[in-house]
C-alpha cells in the first residue's frame, strides 16, 4: 500500500508518543495536516516542531452506532483546536466533555492515533 | 422582467421513479425521467446538447450519453455532492447564456435503498489525508459531520435539540400533503426526540431517509422555451462554493460555503431573502436547514433555532420550506438535488396540488453536498 511521502514525519513522532505540526520560520504560522510550503505565506521554509499536545475542545459528538472500528460504541470524537492553532478530529478519553474544555494529547499502546483527554487541572478561562 | 443576458428558464421537470424501485437501474430511471421532462419542455432527447450529469458510472456524463444517445457539445459533470445539481444549474445557464448550448439536459438516479450500498464508516488509508487523519477516528460519514456542527451551533448559540426537531416536524406535515412522499404518518417533536440517539446531537429522525429515486430537468433559453408544453420557470440566479473535505478543516462549524453560494445567488438575481416566497432547502439532516437559513440571510447568526419554529416552515407557514416533504419525509435517493429544483418548479408554476403554497413567485433552492462540504443556490421565479 502507497504511503504518503508528506506526512513520514508526523507518523514518525506518533509512534514515539510526540505530536509535531508544521511550523512556518518564515511567517510563524502553523498548519496541519502538511502541505509541502507555507499555505500564509507560500514560503517553503516550513518545518516540524513539537506542539504542546494542550488545546480546546471545538466540537465533539457521542456515537451511538458501529462504523466497523476496533471500538464499540458509544465512544465520543471530537474536534480539538491546539493553542498552536491547528485544529485535528481525534477520539476523546472518555464520553462526558463539553465544548470549550481544556484537553491535552493522549498516546495509546501500539496505536499510531492522537486522543485527547481532559487536561490535568482545570484551566483557568 | 426585463431582458439579461442570463434570460435562462428551466422548461421541463420529472421525478424518476420513487421509493423502493424494482425492475430499474439507474440509467432506466434516468431516461424514463429525462424523456417525461423534455416532453415538458416540448422537445426530445434528439434536441439535447447540454448534459449535466454525475454519479452515474464512471466518467461522468458519458455512459449516460451513450445510454440516452446524446452527443453533447458541451457536457459537465462537476463533483459537488448532493450540492452538484443546483450548481448544474448554474453552469448550464451560463453555458445557454454564452450559446455554448442550446438544450441543457440535468439528470439522476439511484437505488440506494434497494441496493443496500450506504455504510457509516470510512476506510484508513496511509496514502490519503482522509484515511490518515479522518477514517481512523470512527466518526460516520456523514451523520458525524452533522452532528459536529449542530454540537457546536448549540454551544455557541443556545440552539436545543427541539430546535433541530421542528425541522423535521415541518418537513413531515408537508409529507402527508404530498402522495409520493415515502412517510406520510404524523410526527411530533416528541417523537423526534424519544427516537434512537445516533450522534449526538442528532437522533434517528433527525437523518434524512435512505430511499430510490431522482429526476431530471431540462434548462434552455427564451427562443426554445417558447415552445415548451408547460410554463417556464424563471433561472434568476446561482451561486456555489465549497470549504473542506475533512471536517477539522472547516473554518467555522456555524458558517457554511452557503454564505457565498447564497451571497452570489441573491446578487445575480439583484433580489434579497424578503423576496423569496418559499424555499427548498437541503434537509439532510436537520442541522442543515436550520444552519442554511442564516447562511442565506433569511435570519440573523445563531437565530436558526428560533426561525425554524412556531411553524414557519411547514404548511400555512409564513416561509414555506421542504414542500414535498424533503429529504426526511419524502424521499432521500443520496443527491436530493435535482429533486429539490423539480419541487420548486412545480410549486411556481402553481400544479402541487393539496401542498400549493399560496404565495409562488419566487422559490429558492438550496443544495448541500458531502459534510457540508459544498454549496449551491438557485433562485427560480415566474417569468
Amino acid at each position: 500500500m502507497d504511503h504518503d511521502p508528506l506526512t513520514t514525519w508526523f507518523w514518525q513522532g506518533a509512534a514515539e508518543g510526540v505530536l509535531l505540526v508544521q511550523r512556518c520560520e518564515e511567517c510563524g504560522h502553523h498548519q496541519f495536516y502538511p502541505r509541502p510550503f507555507c499555505l500564509r505565506c507560500e514560503s517553503d521554509r516550513v518545518v516540524p516542531i513539537e506542539a504542546s499536545g494542550a488545546g480546546t475542545l471545538y466540537s465533539f459528538t457521542v456515537v451511538h452506532v458501529s462504523t466497523g472500528l476496533d471500538v464499540p460504541p458509544p465512544y465520543a470524537v471530537g474536534l480539538v483546536t491546539l493553542d498552536e492553532g491547528p485544529r485535528l478530529l481525534a477520539r476523546l478519553v472518555g464520553l462526558d466533555h463539553t465544548i470549550g474544555d481544556r484537553v491535552t494529547v493522549r498516546w495509546r499502546d501500539g496505536n499510531p492515533h492522537p486522543v485527547f483527554g481532559p487536561a490535568a487541572r482545570p484551566a483557568s478561562r | 422582467m426585463r431582458s439579461r443576458p442570463w434570460d435562462v428558464y428551466v422548461t421541463g421537470v420529472a421525478e424518476t421513479p420513487l421509493g423502493e424501485v424494482t425492475g430499474q437501474t439507474e440509467l432506466s430511471m434516468v431516461a424514463l425521467a429525462a424523456r417525461e421532462a423534455l416532453a415538458e419542455a416540448g422537445l426530445g432527447l434528439k434536441d439535447v446538447d447540454g448534459l449535466f450529469v454525475n454519479y452515474l458510472g464512471e466518467q461522468g456524463s458519458v455512459q449516460v450519453g451513450e445510454y440516452l444517445g446524446i452527443q453533447p457539445r458541451y457536457a459537465d459533470s462537476t463533483d459537488l455532492g448532493g450540492a452538484a445539481f443546483a450548481a448544474f444549474v448554474h453552469h448550464a445557464m451560463l453555458a445557454v447564456a454564452a450559446g455554448r448550448c442550446e438544450v441543457a439536459l440535468v439528470a439522476y438516479a439511484s437505488r440506494q435503498r434497494s441496493r443496500r450500498v450506504r455504510r457509516l464508516g470510512e476506510t484508513p488509508d496511509p496514502y490519503t489525508l482522509i484515511g490518515q487523519f479522518q477514517a481512523p477516528h470512527g466518526l460516520p460519514r456523514p451523520i458525524g459531520h452533522y452532528a459536529l456542527i449542530a454540537a457546536r451551533h448549540m454551544h455557541v448559540y443556545g440552539t436545543r435539540p427541539e430546535h433541530l426537531a421542528e425541522v423535521a416536524v415541518a418537513a413531515r406535515r408537508w409529507a402527508r400533503l404530498n402522495p409520493k412522499a415515502w412517510v406520510r404518518t404524523p410526527l411530533s417533536v416528541d417523537d423526534v426526540l424519544t427516537s434512537r440517539m445516533i450522534s449526538t446531537p442528532l437522533h434517528r429522525l433527525d437523518c434524512c431517509l435512505v430511499t430510490d429515486g431522482g429526476g431530471a430537468l431540462v434548462i434552455t433559453g427564451r427562443a426554445v422555451a417558447s415552445g415548451a408544453a408547460k410554463r417556464p420557470v424563471r433561472v434568476l440566479g446561482a451561486g456555489e462554493s465549497h470549504t473542506h473535505w475533512q471536517i477539522s478543516q472547516m473554518p467555522d462549524l456555524t458558517v457554511s460555503a452557503g454564505a457565498v453560494s447564497g451571497r452570489e445567488a441573491f446578487a445575480m438575481a439583484g433580489i434579497g431573502p424578503d423576496d423569496v416566497d418559499f424555499t427548498e432547502p437541503y434537509d439532510s439532516f436537520t442541522i442543515t436547514p436550520l444552519l442554511a437559513f442564516e447562511d442565506l440571510g433569511f435570519c440573523g447568526r445563531g437565530e436558526g433555532g428560533e426561525f425554524v419554529s412556531g411553524g414557519r416552515l411547514g404548511p400555512g407557514g409564513e416561509l414555506p420550506s421542504m414542500t414535498s416533504g424533503g429529504g426526511l419525509s419524502y424521499n432521500h435517493p443520496g443527491a436530493l438535488g435535482v429533486q429539490l429544483l423539480v419541487e420548486a418548479v412545480r410549486q411556481i408554476r402553481g400544479e402541487a396540488g393539496e401542498r400549493q403554497v399560496p404565495r409562488h413567485r419566487v422559490g429558492l433552492v438550496h443544495a448541500v453536498g458531502g459534510c457540508y462540504s459544498a454549496a449551491s443556490t438557485v433562485i427560480l421565479a415566474q417569468d
